[in-house]
């Protein structure tokens, strides 16, 4: 092979890298949000300033999860780009159309509970990861 | 989109793998432009040009 090839690897391991950094600032914002949720009734008892505390810093982590994101888009390549753009597509458009309809069901009494922002996340999460499996499965 | 991916690849004993690594893309992806389910970019095409000292033309056509 002549001297346009990259080193063999680099791009390799640039992608495990950011995954790496992608997976330690997941798991930062999962912890964070875990304490910011249930610290104020099982460690601190509501007192104001843990509470403010807490969820700045899982405000910092999301932002650390939000810039690892877009640094590991950035580096895939052309078809994990557009198979990771498809499914991001598919959860956004699937949260929009079934958290608005799931809200107009509470509001017309048609369900008896109130609506929770984690059966949204769930759903979103399911479409997006089907839309990965059908994306891969389809450029096999 | 047709292309003559495969058969430069196989001229000079490359595999997918290498092929890959020197685009610097994954095999599923030199694997999808070689089938014609994925049409590569104007960029990567450009790469793919130079890896091969020939022009975008003489490796991708409509």
């Amino acid at each position: 092979m002549n001297n346009l090839i990259a080193e063999p690897g680099n791009w390799t391991d640039r992608l495990k890298k950011n995954t790496i950094r992608l997976g330690y600032w997941t798991a930062a914002w999962v912890i964070t949000l875990a304490i910011a949720a249930f610290g104020p009734r099982f460690i601190w008892d509501y007192a104001s300033l843990p509470s403010i505390f807490a969820l700045q810093v899982n405000l910092a982590a999301g932002v650390g999860w939000i810039l690892a994101n877009k640094q590991n888009l950035r580096d895939l390549d052309d078809l994990q780009q557009k198979i990771q753009l498809e499914a991001t597509a598919l959860s956004l458009s699937v949260g929009v159309v079934a958290g608005l309809g799931y809200e107009l069901l509470e509001d017309s009494h048609l369900i008896g509970f109130q609506p929770e922002i984690s059966h949204l996340v769930i759903l979103m999460s399911l479409a997006y990861g089907m839309g990965v499996f059908t994306g891969n499965r389809r450029y096999k | 989109m047709k292309n003559r991916l495969k058969v430069l690849r196989a001229e000079r004993n490359w595999t997918q793998a290498q092929l890959a690594d020197a685009l610097e893309v994954s095999r599923q992806t030199v694997n999808a432009i070689e089938t014609g389910k994925f049409d590569p970019s104007l960029p990567l095409a450009f790469k793919v040009a130079r890896l091969f000292e020939l022009s975008i033309e003489e490796i991708f056509q409509d």
